[in-house]
């Protein structure tokens, strides 16, 4: 439930960024799409866009304020910027953890 | 329209009084310190944070940003001072010093540029002091955590060109507050003597240099540190 929610918001955020900067591949993004890295669909400005935009959307619909760019998140194996998956997983591990905090 | 401003550590000093000149301006203030504020304004909001909290930084920076939408100017003006030989300052001090000073700053930049790169506009103003140019002796740890403010403005700046948030720092000479209060008579006209312009610092003057920075044409002015007194780097 929370998965495809933050999911969406995740989509949603991409989606808002290409069609600012008119970016048709940023439009038909999916779980599997590739965030940041090799072959990723943003860069480091695009990247710190979407996690921005993301967490606002957090705050205002969850109203959770997360930062993402947290120290777990850097220090991961394997970054969780890496897919729309990987990033969706992170965020709701993150929330979860805060829930227990 | 009214810009909306948040302007760290307004219980006092100078951050209060910029509340209060940028309320009679018509804006929207949000203010913070670790006491509770005395402005009484409807457009005034204050936290009763540190603002080197993480979580409560980020907790009043969303809450602003969801209320009002954007976020216009950031003013980090929260500071604290300790004036002491190297040899007689405890690790303690210095900690507590960055923890204000270049933490707190690093943390409402990293917070409030978030909210600006949204609306790709946004004005930063960092606070040094002449201290760090000077290389003040007995001030060390003060001065230390203001170079590090004055590196993160000139990085910042690069950083955050791409959205239009310009990103400067002002420097003032000693202007009486509480902050420099406890400092002699002494010290005081000796450091006055190292200006090119001896004389105390105003809130004026460092007004006249913010105005300029938030100034919506200041926008091809950014990572830059300006001195009040004639002081040179
Ligand atoms: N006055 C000068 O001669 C001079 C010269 C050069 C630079 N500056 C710079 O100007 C800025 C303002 O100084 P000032 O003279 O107005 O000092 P001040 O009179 O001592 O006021 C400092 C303000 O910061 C707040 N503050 C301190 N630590 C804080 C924290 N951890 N979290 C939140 N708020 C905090 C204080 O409120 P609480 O105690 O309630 O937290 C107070 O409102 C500082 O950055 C200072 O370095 C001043």
């Amino acid at each position: 439930m929370l998965n495809k929610q933050i999911l969406n918001l995740v989509i949603e955020s991409l989606k808002e960024i290409g069609e600012e900067d008119k970016k048709p591949e940023l439009l038909k993004v999916d779980k599997t799409t590739r965030l940041y890295g090799q072959n990723g669909c943003l860069d480091s400005l695009g990247l710190v866009r979407v996690i921005s935009n993301v967490e606002e959307k957090i705050s205002e619909i969850l109203k959770k304020d997360i930062v993402i760019a947290s120290e777990k998140a850097m220090s991961q194996r394997s970054s969780p910027f890496l897919t729309i998956e990987s990033l969706t997983n992170f965020i709701v591990e993150l929330l979860n953890s805060e829930e227990n905090a | 329209m009214p810009e909306v401003i948040i302007i760290t550590g307004s219980r006092k000093g100078l951050g209060k009084e910029l509340c209060v000149y940028y309320l009679e301006k018509k804006n929207i203030v949000i203010g913070c310190s670790r006491g509770p504020s005395a402005i009484d304004d409807p457009n005034y909001t204050h936290y009763e944070l540190d603002v080197a909290d993480e979580r409560q930084v980020v907790k009043m920076v969303k809450e602003v940003s969801r209320k009002f939408s954007r976020i216009d100017i950031l003013i980090n003006n929260a500071g604290i001072a300790s004036m002491n030989h190297m040899l007689l300052t405890p690790l303690e001090t210095v900690q507590n010093i960055f923890n204000t000073n270049y933490f707190g700053t690093f943390l409402f930049c990293r917070e409030v540029a978030k909210v600006m790169v949204r609306k790709k506009y946004g004005r930063i103003v960092n606070f040094t002091t002449v201290a760090t140019p000077l290389r003040l002796e007995g001030e060390i740890a003060y001065a230390n955590s203001k170079a590090a403010i004055e590196n993160f403005t000139e990085i910042a700046a690069r950083e955050l060109a791409e959205f239009n948030i310009t990103v400067n720092a002002v420097g003032p000479t000693p202007i009486p507050t509480d902050l420099i209060k406890n400092v002699s008579r002494e010290k005081m006209d000796a450091l006055i003597n190292r200006q090119a312009i001896r004389r105390f610092g105003t809130f004026e003057d460092l007004v006249n240099v913010i105005n300029f920075f938030i100034d919506k044409k200041s926008d091809f002015i950014t990572g830059q540190i300006l001195y009040l007194g004639g002081v040179n780097k």
